[in-house]
């Protein structure tokens, strides 16, 4: 028994949700394999190597795995999975575009958003969106799951490293390509990542009232999220956006401005350790999880927030 | 150009859901059920292109009990031309949902398949992806804008570190986000006109496809309820507890 990750990393870095799917990785038993995929991507290879319980790293480094396509990484990983009993990939927008493929391919369900391990074969996964936990006992022989990172623990990093075994497969399958790409580029931290998020909703308005968040933001060291409302309402870009269909995250600290707290927002933020919110609507959803609510116009409350702090 | 657009009979979006006191599901007696809404912009999206000239014809297909007739029709009334109901139990898992897609595509000889991205009852984004493996098309999942170019479409994806585009040789399969358009309202001429439109019924055994089971439901329980704290009455007041008492700052 055996489970190789595919690694979240964009050439350049190794993402820390790495180091949660270590430790998911690790409560199923068996060896830990790394699968670092990409083009250019030593680099990644080599932090991976350092993930305390990691065994080995693999390293496919090919032109063709440069913008992990589907179409070309499915193939490489049902090349892989003959030495595996779980192949696991976080619960990202590349992990979830990755391994239905790969699952269809070797004729196995997939298990979506593992939220707990119960044993090799049975994990605990949020359905309608978070209102219910299942609880999935896999029947296949090779189980290909996505994993929420927010839902573990991050594994450690050592001084030692592990072997990085290179991987020669190089599958093109010649059906799709990458024609553009818009990467938000911040100083701050990313949001799956972050201690401290401080997110604004419906209420802010307008794009340019965000910068009173990242006021906020920048006294705490937090990253800026924003709620559908506001996604859809054009406020931000899409990657900010905290929910259901969006990011789901467990930071210290989330501070949720002007957000009334509609159902799918809170499946994206109810496991927080902290929770704060901030709305003039005494009646608002979001007061029934938060933890600390501040009745108030955020239009004052914000400044002075960012002030005192 | 053919376009095939899934649809799923899901609960209503606004319904809150309950667990079943023996913890073996979800209750769904009496609740109101709906077509899924990642499904509905995917039809939407089938009609638009149609309504431009980039597609011929608009194709539905719902897998599941009788009663998705309901959601095949509502779909119709959006502007689908002609409706496919696979007959099953209500709720089969993804993959097998995929092989039955697949033989519809392979049947049907469609340019463009488009799915909702995910379900808002089991959440698994699943089937699109695997429909895409089994036919061995390219997939552009997460769409929030499609555009066909010849014999190409490209399509721009929200993934996690803003958006990308990619351009994929049809035949392909697409999976909608929610930013992909806004659906339109069925009118009521068009609510009539679609219970005239043609809506054949066939079933899995018919399509060649055997139903098998991958995973098995242990137990289905509610969340964690969290408790509502306390309210304070100032920023100073917010800072301070946060420091003090919940020490995160």
């Amino acid at each position: 028994m055996a489970t190789l990750i595919i690694a979240e990393h964009d050439n350049q870095s190794l993402k820390a949700v790495n180091l949660n799917l270590v430790n998911a990785a690790s409560r199923i038993g068996g060896e830990v394999h790394l699968l670092v995929a990409g083009y250019g991507c030593q680099v990644v290879a080599d932090s991976a190597s350092k993930i305390t319980g990691v065994g080995k790293v693999l390293l496919a480094d090919s032109a063709v795995y440069e913008h992990q396509l589907a179409e070309n990484m499915s193939q490489l990983i049902v090349d892989l999975a003959k030495d595996y009993s779980h192949l696991v990939a976080p619960a990202t927008t590349m992990g979830k575009n990755i391994m239905p493929r790969v699952a269809a391919l070797l004729d196995v369900a997939q298990i979506s958003d593992v939220i707990r391990v119960d044993s090799d074969d049975t994990f605990a996964r949020p359905i309608y969106a978070g209102n219910a936990i299942a609880t999935v006992k896999s029947l296949d022989r090779i189980k290909v799951m996505t994993v929420r990172g927010s839902s573990f623990d991050g594994a450690a990093e050592q001084d030692l490293s592990v072997v990085i075994e290179v991987v020669d497969s190089v599958y093109d399958a010649g059906i799709s390509n990458l024609i553009a790409e818009q990467v938000v580029q911040s100083e701050r931290p990313e949001l799956t990542a972050a201690n401290v998020i401080v997110s604004g909703g419906r209420g802010m308005g307008n794009g340019e009232n965000f910068s009173m968040l990242d006021e906020v933001a920048d006294k705490l060291g937090a990253a800026v999220g924003a709620s559908r409302a506001a996604v859809d309402a054009g406020f931000v870009p899409n990657d900010m956006q905290v929910g259901q269909t969006g990011k789901i995250v467990a930071p210290d600290l989330y501070i949720a401005v002007g957000i009334s707290g509609a159902i799918q927002h809170l499946a994206g933020m109810k496991d927080s350790k902290v929770i704060v919110a901030i709305n003039k609507d005494e009646e608002a959803p979001i007061f029934q999880v938060a933890d600390y609510g501040l009745v108030t116009d955020l239009f004052v409350a914000l400044p002075d927030l960012a002030d005192k702090l | 150009m053919k376009i095939l657009v899934t649809v799923k009979r899901t609960i209503d979006a606004n319904t809150k859901i309950r667990v079943m006191s023996d913890n073996s599901n979800v209750d769904l007696n009496n609740v109101k059920m709906a077509l899924n809404p990642f499904c509905e912009i995917a039809v939407e999206e089938a009609v638009r292109m149609k309504e431009k000239g980039d597609a011929s014809e608009v194709l539905v297909v719902s897998i599941g009990d009788k009663a998705c007739q309901e959601q095949i029709r509502t779909a119709l009334a959006l502007g689908a031309d002609r409706g496919i109901h696979v007959e099953t139990e209500a709720s089969i898992e993804p993959l097998n949902v995929a092989k039955i897609l697949a033989k519809v595509v392979a049947e049907e000889q469609v340019s463009l398949v488009i799915l909702g991205k995910q379900s808002i009852d089991a959440d698994n984004n699943q089937t699109g992806q695997m429909l895409a493996a089994l036919t061995n098309m390219p997939q552009g999942t997460f769409a929030s804008e499609i555009q066909i170019h010849g014999d190409k479409v490209q399509v721009s994806r929200e993934v996690d570190s803003g958006l990308q585009t990619v351009e994929l040789a049809m035949p392909a399969v697409i999976t909608t986000d929610l930013r992909l358009n806004e659906p339109r309202y069925a009118s009521l001429p068009n609510i009539m006109k679609a219970k005239r439109k043609p809506l054949v019924m066939t079933t899995p055994a018919e399509l060649g496809v055997d139903i098998k089971q991958h995973t098995q439901l242990l137990k289905v329980e509610a969340p964690a309820e969290r408790q509502a704290g306390v309210k304070v009455a100032s920023v100073a007041e917010l800072i301070e507890k946060l420091k003090h008492e919940a020490k995160v700052i």
